[in-house]
This record gives C-alpha cells, sequence and structure tokens, in this order.
C-alpha cells in the first residue's frame, strides 16, 4: 500500500479537518462529529438536506455542500455507512423546523443508519424524509440496486428545487421522480485499497476489466478483455440508455464519472463516444458532467450516468 | 442458573477480547464476500463499548447492556453496527432494573433482540446472516439449559452451516451464487459473542 496518510485510523479525521480548513468560507465541521455543514445553515423556512456515507468516495460527500446543494454530509469511516448519531447531529444542525430530506445511497448498512437516525429524529420532534438511490443497473433486481454516482444528481436537482421553496413532501416527490429516470453502470481496471486493510479489495489479471462493477468494488455482471475507450463507451451507453428507454428525441445529462485513478483525459475520450453516439440517435445533451463526482479511493475506471430529463427536471438544471 | 450483572459485564469484555482476536480474520471473511470492513467495525465497537462499561459503574443489566448497545450503534457502523446495537437495545429493555436474570429472563431479552435484528436488517434466518447464528441460538437457550457447555458448540454448527447458504442480504447479496462456500462474517462474529457467553457462565460456575 502506498498513499500519502499518517496513520490507517486517522484518514477520516485528518481529511474533515483539512476540508474545514481549506473550505471555511463555506462549511463547518459540527465540533466533535464527523459531520461538515453549510457555514449558514439552518437556512430559515429552508428544508434541510443531509447525505452522506462511508469515506473514500470525495468529493462525495462533503464536496456537495452549499447553495442549490447540500447543507450537511456526514461522514463514515472509509467505505463504511456513518452511524446514527452522526446522522442525527447533521439533521439538528440543519434542520430550519421545515424538515430535513435524507438522500441515502442503497447499501444496507447505510439505510439502516439512516434509518436509526430518522427514528432518533422523530423522538425529538424532527420531522425527516428518506430517499434511496438506486441507480446502478449492473444489479438486477431493482430493489437491490446500490446508489453510485447518479446520487450526485439527486443532491442537485433536490437541492436547488429546496432553495427555491419547496416543501418536504414535494422534495420527496421531486426526489423520486429524479431516481425513476436515472440510471448508472461502471467499469473497472484497477480495485482500491482501503486504508485500514492495507489490501486491494479485488484482484483483476492486467488485460481485464470488470463492467458493472460497484463504487466499493462490489462485483459486477462480467470481466473481460479489455477494449477500446470507445468500445466500453458504448456497451455503458447502450446499458444505460435501454435500461431508461432513452430514445429519439429525448434530452440527457451525461455523467462520465471518474473512480479515483482514472486520468480525464481517458474520461474525455469516453466521454467523446458516448456524445457522438447520442448525437447519432438523435439524442440531446442538455448537460455534461466529465470528472470525478463520486470516486472510490484509487480505483481505475469509470462509470456512466444518464438522468433523462423532461420539463419538470430541466427547471431546477442549471 | 442465574445470570449476574458480573456474568453480564465478564461477556462484554470477553468478548471484545475475541473481536480484538480476530479482527483479521473477521475482516478477511468479510473481505471474500463483502468489503473487507467487518473485524474492524466490530473490534472498534467492542473496544468502546468495555471501555465505557469500565468506566460506568452500572447498577442493573438493563442500564449496562443499553449502554453497551448505544456504544456499538455510534461505533461500529456500517450495517453491523445497527444491527448489534439493536439487538443489544431490545435485550436491554427486557432486562431493566434487573440485577440479575433468571435463564427465562434471559431467554425473553435474546427474543426480543432476534426480533430486533429481524426488524432493522428486514431478514428472516436462512438468508446468510448473523440471524442464521442468533435463531438457532435462541432456539436452544429456550430448550436447554445456558450453563451446559453445548451453547458454543450449537453456536458455533450454526456459524459453519452459513457456509453452505447463499446470501440475500447485504453486500454479499451482490455475490449470488458465489457467496455459497464462504462462512458470513457476521455468523462468525455472533458465534464469537456466543462463545464469550458461554465462557463467562463457565467461569461463573468455577
Ligand atoms: N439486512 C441484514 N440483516 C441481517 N444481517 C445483515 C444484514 N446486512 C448485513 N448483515 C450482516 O452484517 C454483516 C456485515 O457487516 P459489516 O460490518 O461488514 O457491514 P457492511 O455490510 O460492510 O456495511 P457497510 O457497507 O456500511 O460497510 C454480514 O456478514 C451479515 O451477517
Ligand atoms: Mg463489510
Amino acid at each position: 500500500m502506498k498513499k500519502f496518510i499518517n496513520n490507517p485510523e486517522d484518514v477520516v479525521e485528518e481529511m474533515l479537518e483539512g476540508m474545514a480548513a481549506a473550505h471555511s468560507d463555506e462549511l463547518r465541521r459540527l465540533p466533535g462529529w464527523n459531520v461538515l455543514v453549510r457555514k449558514d445553515a439552518p437556512l430559515p423556512g429552508k428544508v434541510g438536506l443531509v447525505s452522506g456515507g462511508g469515506s473514500g468516495h470525495e468529493p462525495a460527500h462533503a464536496g456537495y455542500i452549499g447553495e442549490n446543494m447540500l447543507d450537511a454530509a456526514v461522514a463514515g469511516e472509509v467505505f463504511t455507512s456513518p452511524a446514527p448519531d452522526q446522522i442525527f447531529e447533521a439533521i439538528k444542525a440543519v434542520d430550519s423546523g421545515s424538515g430535513v430530506l435524507l438522500i441515502v445511497k442503497n447499501f444496507s448498512g447505510d439505510v439502516m443508519n439512516f434509518d436509526m437516525a430518522a427514528e432518533m429524529a422523530a423522538a425529538e420532534g424532527i420531522e425527516t424524509a428518506q430517499v434511496v438511490v438506486k441507480d446502478d443497473i449492473a444489479v438486477e433486481r431493482k430493489e437491490d440496486r446500490r446508489g453510485t454516482a447518479g446520487t450526485v444528481l439527486v443532491h442537485k436537482i433536490v437541492g436547488t428545487a429546496l432553495e427555491e421553496g419547496l416543501n418536504l413532501q414535494e422534495a420527496v416527490e421531486l426526489a423520486h421522480h429524479v431516481t425513476s429516470r436515472l440510471g448508472s453502470m461502471g467499469i473497472s481496471l484497477s480495485p482500491s485499497t482501503v486504508p485500514a486493510s492495507g489490501k486491494p479489495g479485488f484482484t483483476l489479471a492486467d488485460d481485464e476489466m470488470e463492467l458493472g462493477t460497484g463504487i466499493h468494488g462490489e462485483p459486477g455482471m462480467e470481466r473481460k478483455k479489455i477494449q477500446p475507450a470507445d468500445a466500453v463507451a458504448e456497451e455503458l451507453l447502450d446499458n444505460v440508455t435501454a435500461e431508461l428507454d432513452v430514445k429519439n428525441g429525448d434530452d440527457v445529462i451525461v455523467l462520465v464519472n471518474g473512480q479515483g485513478s482514472t486520468p480525464l483525459m481517458e474520461l474525455y475520450i469516453v466521454y467523446r463516444k458516448a456524445a457522438q453516439l447520442l448525437f447519432e440517435r438523435n439524442i440531446s445533451i442538455h448537460k455534461s458532467m466529465v470528472g470525478e463526482y463520486m470516486s472510490s479511493l484509487e480505483m481505475a475506471g469509470c462509470s456512466l450516468t444518464l438522468l433523462k430529463l423532461d420539463d419538470t427536471l430541466k427547471k431546477y438544471v442549471t | 442458573m442465574e445470570l449476574t450483572l458480573n456474568v453480564m459485564k465478564r461477556w462484554l469484555v470477553t468478548a471484545d477480547e475475541k473481536m480484538q482476536n480476530h479482527k483479521e480474520y473477521l475482516s478477511e471473511l468479510d473481505q471474500a464476500i463483502g468489503d473487507g470492513d467487518h473485524g474492524h467495525n466490530m473490534a472498534r465497537g467492542f473496544q468502546a463499548a468495555v471501555e465505557n462499561v469500565k468506566e460506568n459503574t452500572e447498577e442493573d443489566i438493563g442500564s449496562l447492556i443499553k449502554a453497551a448497545a448505544m456504544t456499538l450503534i455510534s461505533k461500529v457502523g456500517g450495517a453491523s453496527g445497527p444491527l448489534y446495537g439493536t439487538a443489544f437495545l431490545k435485550a436491554s429493555d427486557e432486562w431493566k432494573g434487573k440485577d440479575s436474570l433468571s435463564q427465562d429472563e434471559f431467554t425473553k431479552g435474546l427474543e426480543a433482540a432476534v426480533e430486533g435484528i429481524k426488524t432493522r436488517g428486514k431478514a428472516e434466518s436462512g438468508g446468510k446472516t448473523m440471524l442464521d447464528v442468533w435463531t438457532p441460538v435462541l432456539e436452544y437457550i429456550q430448550h436447554h439449559d445456558i450453563a451446559a457447555s453445548d451453547l458454543s458448540a450449537k453456536a458455533k454448527e450454526s456459524m459453519q452451516q452459513t457456509e453452505n447458504m447463499k446470501a440475500e442480504k447485504g453486500r454479499a447479496s451482490y455475490y449470488g451464487e458465489e457467496s455459497i462456500s464462504h462462512t458470513d462474517p457476521g455468523a462468525y462474529s455472533s458465534y464469537l459473542l456466543f462463545e464469550a457467553l458461554a465462557e463467562a457462565l463457565d467461569k461463573e460456575e468455577a
């Protein structure tokens, strides 16, 4: 293991200290908690927006704190869900009395910890609602699908809408509307290493790639010989468009996400082909995002996310 | 057989020792069909729970176990934090204000714990999880003297049987058929927990 760390046990704490110091103009740390909140939170009258999960996916989630996005982000240990008391602190810090919406990636740990935090909030009279993102179409059963890079689009659209004054119930409906039109698929070239374990999460031969891997290296659909970027882009795009039934005349947001150690150069090469194919199929790209949005430590690979837009969603895409 | 406050304390301390000693092994099991953090999660949580027990001078079993539950909930994280935490919390409710438990009273707590795990995890036994140790151990205790040395053998045998199961819940479920022929990490840590209970009872007898 070769990393710029001090002690594997301190990585989350030290990262949070670094983030709070670097971005003190926009966010603050709740003293004693692994929670970063928007500096001006709670905003009077606004429904709070909280997300979080295991660390190691930076900039997710603390990087999305700010206007039109999150009010708070909760950081768990690396690739491990945060505990309920941490999430509860975040909820309390951003609640203005209008309730708090929790955006959760669908992993059993995250779901259970956020459930418990919501119960703790209810016991103190704070209203919360949860939306679980299940955008990873590599998993067959819809209810088992994992939350991946598409989560960022949920933050963005719901965050923008909340700023405009949606109430909690309306925000839940909007978030469900987003997730019903959202799909992602990843492809990986090499694994990541969680500092505490010191060992790579999986192994892949030098000439292999794995289609459908999750953001913690969960197994995908298939391993095969590595292919050129164009073929990779086409396979990801075909899978996601088929799943979302994106067709001629539709409008989409395209997100090509880097898993951690794949250069932007390669992400753009993948994006290029995806954009060409969409153009040929007369699907228009309303907005493009290329970069690291939901990383997986130093995993190599990328994922492609599409959000199929409609008039409701377009209102909130800036 | 009475389970005294002392036995319950020793249970937690012994469980912590076992989690520390098997930290790497539990994470290795989790590496095969999960994300390799289970041993670290359990070791972190039990260490904190036991520190807490040592600092606090809990007067009754209910508050002892409740304090442990709250620490597990906040320190374990992952999927096993809420599950173990809920189990202990539900049991502590049954043991409120008691400074010693009859076997019946202990069993009531364990029943509540198993219900708690099922509800929290939306799981049933047979899905290759910790429930596949908790459920058979509960059934065993419902029908046998808890002091009998077979308790840890029962837990062990149940843990081993998870090897033949296909994972239905949690991270391991992504492995589908491939999860078969691996022992479930949560079942293993649960086996350690019940082995610790058997040892804590043994010491009391001696
Ligand atoms: N829904 C569930 N019901 C019962 N037990 C479960 C469930 N999900 C997971 N488990 C148990 O939890 C164990 C895994 O715990 P672990 O501490 O590794 O959490 P995790 O799944 O890695 O969480 P995270 O994804 O947040 O890291 C499994 O071996 C299994 O016994
Ligand atoms: Mg795990």
